[in-house]
């Protein structure tokens, strides 16, 4: 599961290339539990692993800006919301299920079997 | 109808012999009624029915009244229909609930569930809805709320057993917080609900359905449970129009109604001399029945005319002519109902029948009396209400409205079309039996003359006349004539009794004249 498969990389301007390499991630938890904490250790390995130097992850805890969870219409926590490249997808659980999470974040093509 | 309801003061709620749930007033008409003052407070009530049954209608009139008239801040959490669709249900309602957002007595919101949006990639919760409702509650220091339909969840999310638990967990969570809630389900599968909500919430059920019956769309409500209080358990019919939905409170009206010993003036002296010298009791319902052209319009007329006499405001619900005929033709014989229409005692309300069917009429009739509170009401004729329903259960429909004036204490007076000349007895159409007193008015064909009479046929609690009286109409009025015999002792009427009358005063000799017993 190390093998980064290739993202289409037709002749495109550069900026478009960079904003559809560059994952915006946002993950949305309740507080220090031990789910909110596994989720956003999950997230960290993944991201090492697959998107090395092009990610930016943001966690924004809902206890404390109850207000937020309006905008990305969230109701299940942990929630990653991928907000880049677009179209925005949403992951929800804790992320312990790596290839589901892969597949969701589009790192990884959808096996049959899977979905 | 086009008048509009008047605001009203807050309603008392039923009182009970056990006062061991706290209740909610939904303010909705009739609803209260049946379960007996309102939704379980602090608890949530599961809203049920098919598509289209009026189940968002009723959660957002709750909310409405709670913000309106019982000054408890309400919040929508949609999981259907956005912001702007539910602002435009709202307006259909006649609420615009905008002042109510900006006041903070109100907040929409909507969630929207996209089915196949969300990945899972493990375990979690439904903390994000947790935090999202209880953050809207506090902002506005909510009392109610409504989620509608949060089964859509379901769709979007397909750990169901994830899902149940935390069902589960919201309405604990709800329960705790205190607020009065109400949650709408969709019916199916074999429960009453497609997912089976009513598993974790049993504190009030309450079913809607909406049904074809001979072609007419029907809804009806039923309260199916209601932990630690007693209620309806009856199917009751309910409305929606513009004004939100009415429910016709059957369920709970029992022969409890208090009766009145005082007496009201059928306005007509000879009438009132026939029921004991003193007229109908008040808050009774009375019918009067005859064929065509026997005077129950006249009748009705004065009996209006005399209770907006006693300043009492009086409601006229017209179903064979209009209002402006029904002034002209009274003013014919000497009765003139301007001036109290002028003063807003007298109310007319005219329509065909066949306009709309029973269950509408019903509901219109019902909203007018909720409306204007009248202290007396005439319906000229019941009859064609009558020929607009056929089923038994739309008969049973007009008996309950009967009984619901009753219960409100209003004095009402039913006109009938008799069809049968011969047995006024066999125009019963299942209703007699709520008539306090009865007058049949007759057609006497004898002579060459057309004449009527009136009979007392029944009048409950009161002595009452066994005579048929002759009445007659002039340009000042419809007056009883004193019965006259002839030497056989059979009652002379028309120019028979005229003749004999002259006769006799002109003779002065021992008047026979037949007056009342």
């Amino acid at each position: 599961m190390s093998e980064r498969p290739k993202r289409k990389t037709r002749a495109q301007p550069v900026r478009r290339r960079q904003a559809a390499n560059f994952y915006d991630l946002r993950l949305y938890v309740a507080g220090q539990t031990s789910r909110s904490l596994a989720a956003l250790a999950n997230l960290r390995t993944i991201c090492e692993e697959h998107l090395h130097g092009r990610y930016r992850i943001q966690v924004i805890d809902l206890l404390e800006h109850p207000q937020l969870a309006k905008g990305d219409q969230i109701l299940a926590l942990p929630t990653l919301v991928r907000r880049l490249p677009e179209p925005i997808r949403k992951l929800v659980g804790d992320l312990s299920d790596t290839e589901r999470a892969l597949v969701g974040l589009d790192l990884r093509p959808a096996r049959r079997d899977r979905r | 109808m086009s008048r509009a309801r008047r605001p009203r003061a807050k309603r008392a709620p039923v009182p009970r012999a056990l006062p061991a749930v706290s209740k909610a007033a939904t303010g909705i008409q009739g609803l209260d009624e049946i379960t007996g003052g309102g939704l379980p407070r602090g608890r949530p009530t599961l809203v049920c029915g098919g598509p289209g049954c009026g189940k968002t209608i009723l959660a957002m009139e709750f909310l409405m009244n709670g913000a309106r008239r019982f000054d408890e801040p309400g919040v929508f959490l949609s999981f259907e229909e956005s912001i702007e669709d539910l602002t435009l249900n709202f307006a259909s309602l006649g609420f615009d609930p905008r002042p109510l957002t900006a006041r903070k007595m109100l907040s929409l919101d909507y969630v929207r569930v996209e089915p196949g949006e969300i990945h899972e990639t493990g375990e979690y919760d439904l903390d994000g809805l947790f935090i999202r409702l209880g953050h809207a509650i506090d902002a506005i220091g909510a009392k109610r709320v409504v989620l509608d339909t949060i089964e859509t969840l379901f769709s979007g999310l397909s750990n169901t057993r994830t899902l149940r638990a935390e069902l589960r967990r919201l309405f604990n969570w709800l329960r705790a917080k205190g607020v009065t809630a109400i949650v709408t389900g969709e019916r199916g599968g074999n429960g009453l609900t497609r997912h089976g909500l009513e598993e974790y919430i049993s504190d009030c059920v309450i079913l809607l359905d909406h049904r074809v019956v001979e072609q007419n769309a029907t809804r009806r409500l039923r309260v199916v449970k209601y932990r630690g209080s007693s209620h309806g358990a009856n199917e009751s019919p309910f409305f929606i129009d513009q004004s939100g939905i009415s429910v016709l409170p059957v369920a709970s009206l029992g022969l409890k109604h208090r009766v009145s010993a005082s007496r009201v003036s059928a306005g007509v002296p000879g009438v009132d001399e026939m029921l004991g010298g003193k007229g109908y009791f008040r808050e009774s319902s009375i019918l009067v029945s005859g064929s065509a052209g026997t005077g129950k319009t006249s009748l009705a007329g004065y009996f209006v005319d005399a209770a907006c006499r006693r300043g009492e405001s009086a409601l006229y619900f017209a179903f064979e002519e209009s209002s402006a005929q029904i002034v002209r033709n009274l003013q014919s014989i000497g009765l003139d109902l301007e001036p109290w229409m002028r003063r807003g005692l007298l109310d007319i309300h005219a329509e065909r029948t066949t306009t709309s069917g029973l269950e509408g009429h019903l509901n219109a009739m019902h909203r007018a009396i909720e409306a204007i509170r009248p202290r007396v009401v005439v319906v000229d004729p019941i009859s064609n209400l009558i020929s607009v329903g056929t089923s038994v259960e739309v008969k049973g429909m007009l008996a309950r409205i009967i009984d619901y004036m009753k219960v409100k204490r209003m004095t009402a007076l039913f006109t009938s079309l008799t069809v049968n000349e011969g047995r006024p007895e066999g125009t019963d159409i299942g209703i007699s039996s709520f008539m306090d007193t009865w007058l049949v008015l007759h057609n006497i064909d004898m002579n060459g003359e057309r004449n009527r009479a009136l009979s007392v046929l029944k009048s409950r609690g009161m002595a009452h006349s066994n005579q048929l009286r002759e009445f007659v109409f002039t340009n000042a009025g419809l007056t009883l004539v004193d019965g006259v015999r002839d030497d056989r002792g059979r009652v002379l009427v028309g120019s028979r009794r005229a003749a004999r009358d002259m006769e006799m005063t002109a003779g002065g000799n021992g008047r026979r004249r037949s007056r009342e017993s």
